[in-house]
């Protein structure tokens, strides 16, 4: 299995550590109610078909990577850089110091 | 203060030659790691601009003179042998954190191939090429240059990784014999 990190370029799977689905990218706020929070934490979809999910390029990059792939073909369909697609950290915390 | 003497991550061992292939211990003056804030690689390009080099696009490095800079991550880069200052990045210094290795000889590129999975023959990883890639089980800084490959690994590696690339040229130095 070879994974194209969009940094490093395709890379063999020993390279790489597994993270679960992608439901980790999803928080919930902080007063959001405690079933929100269990979805969050527990509980995954087992599906025949398209997933993502997150892995880590432990050994190349560095980056979390958000991977789609089919748990039936076994095809990858995308690889991104999950920073990126996090929202721009606040400002006011680099003003503090 | 007493003067201590400073030993080399890999002092104590000669260069070792099989065949064409010859692998020796790197020193570097400094290394140290630049990381860009948000907004200001603008800034950070003049800073390098009197070094005569630039921010490196993704797997690649560029040699200025004894300066190189390297690529090993997003928004990351290693300055190697040269001093700088400057508001616009994150800069720490990992000088005595890292060992070097230089892998010369003609079939380079094949030996360390053995230990390190990506395609390193010059057709995909011509000279300017850099890479972080594991090294066996060790995460590795994977230089090409035009005299041969640099390697740099934690310093804690060091011998770890001079052994595994000296075992693997001497078995492909005996292969090409045989030839």
């Amino acid at each position: 299995m070879r994974l194209t990190c969009p940094l490093c370029g395709p890379r063999d799977r020993r390279e790489f550590y597994y993270y679960g689905a992608d439901d980790y990218l999803h928080r919930p706020a902080p007063d959001a109610p405690p079933a929100a929070w269990d979805d969050y934490l527990h509980n995954r979809d087992n599906p025949a078909g398209m997933l993502r999910d997150l892995w880590y390029h432990e050994a190349g990059c560095g980056q979390w990577l958000a991977v789609s792939r089919n748990t039936v073909s076994h095809d990858i369909t995308a690889v991104e850089c999950v920073a990126p697609l996090r929202p721009a950290r606040k400002k006011a915390v680099r003003n503090e110091d | 203060m007493p003067e201590l003497i400073a030993k080399t991550p890999l002092s104590g061992l000669w260069p070792v030659t099989h065949g064409a292939l010859s692998l020796s211990e790197v020193v570097y003056d400094s290394i140290l790691s630049l990381a860009p804030f948000a907004g200001q690689e603008k800034v950070l390009t003049k800073a390098l601009k009197p070094l005569g080099l630039a921010f490196p696009a993704p797997n690649t490095l560029a040699v200025s003179g004894v300066a190189r800079i390297v690529w090993t991550g997003r928004d990351q880069a290693f300055l190697i042998n040269a001093p700088l200052a400057t508001p616009s990045a994150a800069i720490t210094d990992q000088s005595d954190g890292w060992a070097g290795l230089r892998l010369e000889g003609p079939m380079a590129a094949e030996a360390l191939m053995r230990l390190v999975p990506i395609d390193l023959r010059s057709s995909a990883f011509p000279p300017g090429s850099a890479a972080r890639a594991p090294l066996n089980h060790m995460n590795a800084v994977v230089m090409r240059l035009e005299s041969g490959f640099e390697v740099m690994v934690f310093r804690s590696m060091a011998r770890s990784a001079w052994t595994e690339i000296a075992e693997t040229m001497q078995r492909v130095a005996a292969r090409q014999a045989l030839r």
